[in-house]
């Protein structure tokens, strides 16, 4: 193919010219464009092309140095014309820019002509208007100085009257759309969207450049009274007017449900027009004999941001419509093209999103998924794609749930023969999403078979949904062993620790599958090669079980140590780690094979290893088997007691992979028994309390993924319709789902300290900056960093960062730049006043969206009444003198507690200065005491404390006391600063 | 609503980019990297699809030409494989027969009928026949204007010795 057409080309050519030259009248000249030669009939004709005199002799270049030193020259040429003293006339400006915009698109850097471009905006001349308005559209990005001089431009186009100029103006507008530029013409376009006089295409144009501003500066487009003519343009006769327009109000219905509820009943009319009418009416409207699919499909699309209508009329009208497109899917094709098919499926298939979305009408559903169905079987690649896709949306609905699974052994089929990899990705979706507690078993056998041969781009994925749904439907554990087993024979190095951890977890916690699970693993554990992660569960398991099989001569103690431990050299460090975990744990089940095991331990490879961590647990495990007697070492060493129920590690992985809603969608009915798994290989020491490690608190991988999870579950179940990448910033109506929880952990934190990082997971990380100046300010600084490991997701973070309002705080926000791109930073800075003393801290939610759905967090704001505290310096007089003004008893607050740091004389000073008050030195007798003084400014009152800490030095140290008194001319604020300060100590 | 449009050729030269939001520089040449290095990959008779980040990738090839389009999560995937050819069409109407060559001698053409067909990632005119008569009208009001730019027709004696995008 590629070689062909230029040869073929060169023949004709080459026989075209001959014959010319033959005829002997004009010159000719031959084009090299890569390695296709095309003839201009005469050199004027090519010069006579602006670009194209350039373009021949760029193509002329044959290598790629060749190439850059032309357009080097070029460029310097260029400069040189547009500094010389020389002005410049229209014709060879405009020829100059284009020549500029060429080598742009050539795909090298352009850093001049922004001006001559724009000077060609204000030329009366058409194309050299058109040349400047497409230089700034391809070449002008959004911050540029010449916003302003572009703007004049448009500005004058737009009043110009002329369409043409006025749609080259909403073009640009549409095509740069900064912010400055919304600014601008944020008022103008909807009154030229909707005034009388405006022609049918400008009106089009404007519709799509309001919609685009909308998209990025949602802020500015003023509401107003021309929405409800907008609404109307669903009427218009112009089906071009209304296609555009439909496109505008999707988008604001979006944002605001209830200002454009009226466009339901006028859509489902105009829908029905369209649908009842012949393919010829609409004349050039009817693509391929099928009546305006793109309006069919933004109607449909239009009536997916609404509930099913109420009215009865309207919504039979509505069904009628649907069941019409259902029955024309039925009808023979008019035409055997695949545009025709294309174009007709398109509507049917955003018809079945429409009867999706409402989940309401049972026949619809099921009738949808007979069509698609039908599909599933076609000889389109595509449609039996789409078709897997649009049922596992399906299978969601509880009406549609029995009839998606008739289809099983289609899916299953595609799974074995498609040859297309996304379509099989498809089909392992649609399977996950069907399975139940009936075909649990089928379908995991069959996406295990299918992982073998699967693309190694998948795997991880597939190896994460056979685990939950192992579990999930699991009503007999043994099978769910055999098949996280198979999962890591077949697949282990896709084998994520979320998953072996969770078979352990599972093990432990039910009595009736611990045996099984150790004849198991010790099964497989005398395959010759078995993957490393076989080797830790098996070691894990057997060190806690291993005596539940030890009956069996063919598993007695010293063979399952010796099986272990031929696998020990071969493993990495944490592995071997782990692997002496388990052998300390058999001394304890095995006094028969201590001898052994101890000689392994003392060995110099284990006593002397160069890795520390392998050397300490050696020592130490060794020292604990000689020295501990039987019963020390039982109790030690005792089972792992059962792990707390905590959301699935795994679902979370797999969450954080998807990203969208396919996966979340089919959560909502799991009642998941789930515990979580300590992330590090210390289960074992942890419980044996010896000191092994340094390592993190146990707990800290499995709140990293509660974080995680917590940050999934909010979002919501399906945003199909919400709003896209640009967000609103501070929009009441956003429809967000609450949160489920308020994010609380590092708020006591934050009492003491007025910077750092208040949340942080793996999408996101939210510091703080509190300053107290008559107001508190605090600016928060959100970081998206977005990229995360081996998984290609995306944080496309449109993020919108708000407090909610608080009864005792007046709270003013400064707006911020809603776009925030992954990787990029958002700074949002609030200003609160106290109007009166509180205990309850505003929230502060944050909602963006992140891989396809809105996501919402929630988080305590570590707003404490101490932060709006000035300190007061005073001397030792003054203190006590104010001390004892402050002695009514409900004005004194008084609490003894227990230190939970240790005493530092240096890091509770700079508590109490954290805290906010001045820390008062020389005043109290008792040199170790401390005494604080401050004011507390609200609008309404300003309270004035005292505190006094005393730390008893006396008591022993692992339990020093406190206590700590408050005085201050407020009862419930002394309550509420001891109980603010009690904590930090 | 389409995020972006490109034309790139079998070898993967960029022939065409038209992007529906801003993006930086940076950004654009990753998505272009990343389109071309995906799209080229595919095997013949697979289907027209993808998945990539959060979008919807949806792509045609006609003859040396690919035109891929990016979709957000809610999008009509068929109906976009028909915008891509719509927009061949008018290309085809106007160059007749186009071919790539039209689309790199007339890249300006090529981006002002895709103006009119597209704004703002929606389509604006669905209408080959509105399409084509505003591009006439503008060419119209140019000649007018006393511009010395030859009509594009200069190409078309070669017409039968270009192999056509259609």
């Amino acid at each position: 193919m590629s070689n062909s057409f230029p040869v073929l080309c060169i023949v004709i050519l080459v026989m075209d010219t001959i014959r010319r030259d033959l005829e002997g009248r004009v010159p000719w000249t031959l084009l090299y464009v890569n390695n296709v030669k095309l003839p201009f009939t005469t050199q004027e004709e090519l010069q006579r092309q602006p670009v194209s005199v350039f373009l021949y002799e760029y193509m002329l270049g044959k290598s790629k140095e060749a190439e850059i030193k032309r357009i080097n020259k070029e460029l310097a040429n260029i400069r040189s014309k547009f500094k010389g003293d020389k002005a410049l006339d229209g014709y060879s400006k405009k020829k100059y820019v284009c020549k500029l915009l060429f080598i742009f698109l050539l795909g090298h850097d352009i850093d001049f002509g922004h001006m001559e471009a724009v000077n060609l905006l204000s030329s009366n001349k058409y194309t050299e208007k058109q040349i400047g308005y497409l230089f700034i559209s391809v070449l002008v990005n959004s911050n540029s100085d010449l916003i302003r001089l572009i703007n004049n431009a448009i500005k004058n186009d737009l009043s110009s009257r002329n369409p043409t100029f006025m749609n080259l103006a909403l073009h640009c507008i549409a095509n740069v759309g900064s912010r400055e530029m919304a600014e601008a013409f944020a008022a103008e376009v909807p009154r030229i969207l909707v005034a009388g006089d405006t022609m049918d295409s400008v009106k089009q144009s404007a519709a799509l450049c309001l919609l685009r501003l909308n998209r990025t500066s949602p802020d500015l487009i003023p509401m107003g009274e021309w929405t409800s003519r907008v609404v109307h343009l669903l009427n218009d006769q112009h089906l071009g007017v209304v296609t555009a327009a439909t496109s505008l109000i999707i988008t604001l219905a979006q944002k605001n449900p209830d200002d454009f509820k009226t466009s339901v009943s006028l859509a489902v009319a105009r829908l029905s027009r369209i649908v009842t009418s012949a393919s010829t009416d609409l004349q050039d409207y009817t693509y391929y004999f099928v009546a305006a699919p793109w309006l069919s499909v933004k109607l449909l699309r239009l009536l997916q941001c609404y509930p099913p209508p109420e009215d009865a009329a309207i919504r039979g009208r509505l069904t009628e419509c649907l069941e019409t497109i259902l029955n024309k899917a039925q009808e023979p094709p008019k035409s055997k093209k695949v545009q025709h098919s294309n174009a007709k499926n398109a509507v049917l298939f955003e018809a079945i999103s429409l009867i999706i979305h409402h989940d309401s009408e049972p026949t619809l559903l099921v009738r949808a998924c007979n069509q698609l169905g039908q599909f599933l079987q076609h000889r389109e690649t595509n449609l039996r794609y789409l078709a897997l896709e649009s049922m596992c949306m399906l299978a969601s609905s509880e009406f549609s749930h029995e009839a998606v699974k008739t289809h099983i052994e289609t899916v299953i089929n595609a799974l074995k023969t498609e040859r297309d990899v996304s379509v099989r990705q498809r089909a392992v979706d649609l399977l996950y999403a069907m399975c139940d507690r009936s075909n649990a078993k089928q379908i995991v056998a069959e996406m295990l078979s299918y992982l073998e041969t699967a693309d190694y781009s998948i795997r991880e994925e597939i190896v994460l949904k056979v685990a939950i749904l192992a579990e999930k439907y699991a009503v007999d554990y043994t099978w769910y062993v055999d098949t996280i087993l198979n999962l890591i024979r077949i697949a282990g190095d896709y084998v994520s620790e979320e998953v072996w951890y969770r078979v352990i977890q599972i093990v432990i916690n039910r009595d009736d599958v611990q045996g099984y699970a150790a004849k198991t693993v010790f099964e497989a554990l005398q395959a010759p090669a078995c993957h490393e992660n076989l080797v830790k569960v098996g070691g894990y398991i057997l060190g806690e079980f291993g005596n539940l099989i030890a009956g069996d001569p063919r598993s007695s103690p010293l063979i399952q140590f010796n099986l272990l431990h031929s696998k020990f050299h071969l493993c990495s460090v944490p592995t071997r780690a782990l692997l002496l975990s388990a052998y300390v744990k058999f001394i304890n089940l095995f006094p028969e094979v201590k001898g052994t095991i101890q000689e392994v331990l003392r060995a110099d490879s284990q006593l002397r290893n160069a890795d520390v961590e392998l050397q300490q647990r050696a020592v130490e495990y060794l020292r604990l088997s000689c020295i501990a007697s039987t019963d020390i070492l039982a109790t030690v060493l005792e089972e792992m007691p059962p792990f707390p129920e905590r959301e699935s590690s795994i679902l979370a992985k797999l969450k954080k992979k998807k990203g969208s809603g396919t996966v979340s969608d089919m959560e909502d009915s799991r009642k998941e028994r789930s515990t979580n798994v300590n992330g590090s290989n210390d289960h074992i020491v942890a419980n044996t309390n010896v000191k092994v490690t340094t390592s993190p608190s146990s707990d800290l991988l499995g709140l990293g993924h509660t974080q995680a999870a917590a940050l999934n579950s909010a979002s919501p179940p399906v945003t199909s319709n919400a709003a896209s990448l640009l967000v609103d910033v501070f929009t009441e109506s956003l429809p967000v789902v609450p949160p489920t929880s308020i994010i609380e952990e590092n708020f006591s934190r934050f009492v003491c300290k007025n910077n750092g990082v208040l949340y942080e997971n793996q999408l996101l990380q939210i510091g703080l900056k509190s300053e107290f100046r008559q107001n508190l300010v605090i600016g928060l600084s959100g970081v998206f960093p977005g990229v995360s490991v081996q998984s290609c997701f995306y944080v496309t973070a449109a993020s919108i960062v708000s407090l909610m309002a608080h009864s005792q705080l007046n709270i003013h926000t400064t707006p911020a730049d809603p776009v925030v791109d992954g990787g990029a930073q958002l700074q949002q800075v609030f200003n609160i006043e106290c109007l009166l003393d509180f205990v309850e801290a505003p929230v502060l939610s944050v909602h963006f969206r992140y891989g396809g759905s809105m996501q919402n967090i929630s988080i305590r704001l570590p707003i404490t009444l101490n932060k709006f505290f000035q300190p007061t310096e005073m001397t030792s007089q003054e203190f006590f003198q104010r001390w004892k003004q402050l002695g009514a008893p409900q004005q004194e607050v008084q609490k003894i507690f227990k230190a939970k740091h240790s005493m530092d004389t240096e890091v509770t000073k700079a508590k109490i200065i954290g805290f906010g008050t001045a820390l008062l030195d020389g005043v109290d007798p008792n040199p170790s005491n401390f005494v604080g003084a401050g004011v507390i400014h609200t609008k309404t009152i300003q309270v004035g404390c005292l505190l006094r800490l005393e730390p008893n030095t006396q008591a022993q140290a692992s339990c020093s006391m406190y206590r700590l008194t408050l005085r201050t001319s407020r009862d419930t604020v002394s309550q509420r600063l001891c109980d603010l300060l009690s904590d930090q100590f | 609503m389409m995020r972006f449009l490109l034309l790139f050729s079998r070898q993967g030269k960029l022939r065409l980019q038209k992007w529906f939001l801003p993006l930086p520089e940076r950004e654009k040449k990753k998505i272009i990297r990343d389109m071309v290095a995906m799209v080229l990959a595919r095997k013949p008779r697979t289907c027209n699809f993808l998945h990539w980040r959060d979008l919807k990738i949806v792509y045609k090839r006609y003859a040396s030409l690919y035109f891929c389009c990016g979709l957000e999560e809610q999008d009509n995937e068929l109906l976009a494989l028909e915008v891509l050819h719509r927009y061949v069409e008018l290309l085809d109407k106007y160059f007749g027969n186009v071919c790539e060559l039209d689309i790199i001698f007339n890249f300006e053409k090529a981006y002002f009928i895709l103006d009119e067909f597209l704004m703002g990632g929606e389509i604006q005119e669905t209408s080959k026949l509105s399409i084509s008569k505003s591009i006439e009208a503008s060419d119209m009001l140019q000649e007018v204007r006393g511009s010395v730019q030859a009509p594009y027709q200069s190409y078309q004696s070669q017409a039968a010795s270009k192999k056509a995008i259609t």
